[in-house]
């Protein structure tokens, strides 16, 4: 109902403030405050840390929020840590498993068994991945020596092509002297060596081409058994990458043995080059000076005229000068070009050099790791025995240790077995005793509470005997009172009642030691107890002739009292009117000891029953009329007495029969 | 019984008031007769003195709880 009072709310205010009047503004007031409670209660139902804010800032919103929206939920627990501490763990069963022979303190000691049957599991998969790997290298290897010894092969050919060809080419620069046929032969035997050279030289590319993507191959799979890092087949590795290296080793002697054999070729063949262009240069210039010699020229001394011998003299001799002239530039320029050819040559030395011993020193340093790699396996080899040993040591030693650890447990055990039978038996023993003196103690408690019991039983007796005596006695008494009451019935209209001696006589036989009885029995009047009393009905009657006598004698008293006065007291009353009987009230103030008023007043109490007030206002009666009243005072006094005493006993002879009643 | 004293009282009163005025009369017709020549006046004056000694008896009568009687103490 908040989400539908929200709006409503709003809406309802903007309509209140339009006609704002006190009231109204009140409302839209509490109507604002009501909306924004609902809007807070709302998100706080939505979005729980706001709820956690305001009930931390605001004091009683908790108890709100409880009960509109209920208990706040709770955070659910991260589960990662415990994610992460299994996986942990399995990593770390992994490791070290493989370490075979440590526990470790984060994972709890496989029993023996199952270590051994990882172990051998362990054991056959090393063999397996040893099995593989070594065949891998072994074909590998196999294929890689094949095709690098058919490098190795193709290289020699190539040197040997190459050498072929360069003799032969050296063969027809120098043998000039040799026939035509020899020669074309000799150029046709050039020129299918050098075919055979190029054919050798692509065959060694290829086979180079194909020995080094081997020998890639092979590194490749060295790296990749190196990875699986199984023990056992570092020999094998060690030997695959030995295998290896010889074999790059050969094929670059090979390939650098081809390099100089073709660069040898290039020098020949430029040679070749050079020694022709400059034959092709002569014959040129030959034929530019003596057109129709063709051929050789040996042939040709007896044909040539003399202007064509001078000719070809002068030109000779000019070629001569000329060369002589370009030998002394050549001589001139000889040194500078040795010496920028040495230059280079020096360079060109040092960077083979350089790269030589680059080449060397990485043999070397090849050569030095596998024999580290051979040196650290046989270290380890040696090791692993030697931890072997040790370990056996180890395990023998805990043996003992366990086995003296067991022998003094045991004696321990013994000794705490022995100490706790001793301790239960003494505690039974205890028990025991405690229980016999148990026994003992609740027999005496019952022999003593069954006599108890039993004097109790007898005092109880004693006591109902007793009771009972006094319940007699009590009841005699009260059958006494009770007569004394009924002889204070035995009064006649006017004459006193029986003299209650005798009742009294009984009363005090029957109370014997009762001082209270006694001393009430002996309170009565001696009046009453000889005479008897009279009855209240007789009083009452006789009452009223005292009254009327009394009234007529008002106004008699000390001083008033001659005959005249009497007579004026006379026509007083009958002159006088007051009522018959007045309540008299509480307390009497001085103008109620009126003798009328006094007469009314004590008329109305012994109307009413009431004897001792009327006695009481009879008393208060002063002259003659209380001469007149004197009697009749003294008569109530003594009924009233009696009646009192009488009262008293037949209280107090109830009370001690009650008190003397036993409950059934 | 007290209030029967009263009216004893009233009795003799009455009684001795007749006595005396019997007696009075008696008196005064006598002595009118053998003194006085049969006047009416000692029988009146008799009447009238036994009246007065039967109302003065009977006023003592009445008064006589309230009287007081002094004692004369002897000096020692």
């Amino acid at each position: 109902d908040t989400i539908t009072r929200f709006p409503g709310t709003c809406s309802l205010t903007l309509f209140v403030v339009f006609r704002a009047t006190a009231g109204k503004l009140v409302g839209a007031g509490l109507l604002f405050m009501g909306g924004g409670l609902g809007g807070t209660i709302l998100y706080a139902k939505w979005d729980p840390k706001f709820r956690a804010n305001v009930e931390k800032s605001v004091p009683y919103s908790e108890q709100l929020f409880q009960m509109t929206l209920g208990p706040p939920a709770s955070p659910a627990p991260l589960p990662k840590k415990a994610v992460s501490a299994p996986r942990h763990r399995e990593y770390i069963n992994t490791e070290c498993v493989e370490c075979k022979h440590e526990a470790p303190s984060a994972v709890k000691e496989r029993p023996a068994e199952e270590v051994a049957v990882r172990l051998a599991l362990q054991d056959q998969a090393e063999q397996d991945v040893l099995a593989s790997l070594s065949t891998t290298l072994e074909e590998a290897l196999g294929r890689t020596a094949k095709v690098t010894l058919q490098a190795v092969e193709a290289q020699d050919a190539a040197v040997q092509a190459i050498c072929t060809h360069t003799q032969k080419l050296k063969e027809a620069m120098e043998d000039s002297e040799v026939s035509s046929d020899q020669k074309s032969t000799q150029w046709s035997a050039l020129e299918s060596a050098l075919k055979e050279r190029s054919k050798c030289v692509d065959n060694a590319a290829d086979a180079l081409q194909k020995a080094r993507s081997e020998l890639e191959n092979l590194r490749g799979v060295i790296a990749a058994a190196k990875k699986s890092s199984v023990p056992g087949a570092r020999a094998h590795i060690l030997a695959a990458e030995e295998n290896l290296h010889r074999m790059s080793v050969d094929l670059d002697n090979k390939v650098s043995k081809v390099q100089s054999a073709q660069t040898e070729a290039k020098i020949i063949s430029q040679y070749s080059e050079l020694v022709r262009e400059a034959k092709t240069q002569f014959q040129k210039e030959l034929n530019s000076i003596t057109p129709d010699i063709q051929g050789g020229w040996k042939g040709l001394t007896g044909k040539l005229t003399a202007d064509d011998l001078n000719s070809l003299i002068a030109h000779a001799h000019r070629r001569i000068d000329q060369l002589n002239r370009e030998l002394a530039e050549q001589r001139v320029r000889e040194q500078l070009r040795i010496e920028t050819a040495l230059e280079q040559q020096r360079l060109e030395d040092k960077k083979a050099l350089d790269g030589a011993v680059a080449a060397a020193l990485e043999r070397r340093r090849e050569e030095v790791r596998l024999e580290q790699e051979r040196k650290v396996e046989e270290v380890r080899e040696v090791m692993e025995a030697e931890m072997r040993t040790q370990l056996r040591r180890q395990a023998a030693a805990h043996t003992d240790h366990l086995r003296d650890v067991l022998k003094v447990q045991e004696q321990e055990l013994r000794a705490e077995a022995q100490e706790s039978l001793n301790r239960k038996l003494v505690e039974q023993e205890t028990e025991f005793r405690r229980m016999n003196q148990q026994q003992i103690n609740a027999f005496t408690q019952d022999v003593n509470t069954a006599f108890a019991r039993l004097k109790g039983m007898e005092d109880a007796i004693d006591s109902h005997a007793v009771a009972e005596e006094e319940a007699r006695r009590a009841h005699q008494l009260w059958l006494a009172v009770e007569a004394l009451g009924y002889t204070l019935k035995t009064a006649a209209a006017e004459a006193p009642t029986e003299p209650l001696a005798g009742a009294v006589q009984a009363i005090r036989d029957s109370c014997g030691e009762n001082e209270f009885a006694q001393a009430l029995a002996t309170a009565l009047p001696e009046e009453s107890l000889q005479r008897g009393v009279y009855s209240e009905a007789s009083l009452r009657a006789r009452f009223y002739s005292i009254r009327k006598l009394a009234r007529r004698v008002a106004m008699i008293d000390e001083t008033r009292n001659s005959l005249y006065q009497y007579f004026l007291s006379y026509l007083q009353s009958v002159l006088l009117f007051e009522p018959e009987q007045v309540a008299p009230p509480a307390k009497l103030s001085p103008d109620d000891m009126d003798t009328f008023k006094l007469l009314s007043y004590a008329t109305y109490c012994i109307e009413h029953g009431d004897l001792e007030l009327a006695a009481k206002f009879v008393n208060q009666l002063r002259g003659e009329s209380r001469r007149v009243a004197q009697d009749w005072l003294k008569e109530a006094r003594l009924t009233l007495e009696t009646r009192q005493i009488v009262s008293l006993l037949s209280a107090y002879a109830n009370a001690v029969g009650l008190g003397t009643t036993q409950a059934p | 019984m007290s209030e029967k004293e009263l009216g004893r009282k009233w009795d003799r009163c009455l009684a001795d008031t007749a006595v005396k005025l019997g007696a009075g009369l008696g008196l005064g017709i006598v002595f009118s007769v053998v003194f006085f020549k049969r006047r009416t006046w000692p029988i009146s004056f008799g009447l009238g003195y036994g009246l007065g000694m039967a109302y003065s008896n009977c006023q003592h009568d009445f008064r006589s709880p309230y009287l007081l009687h002094g004692h004369v103490v002897k000096e020692q």
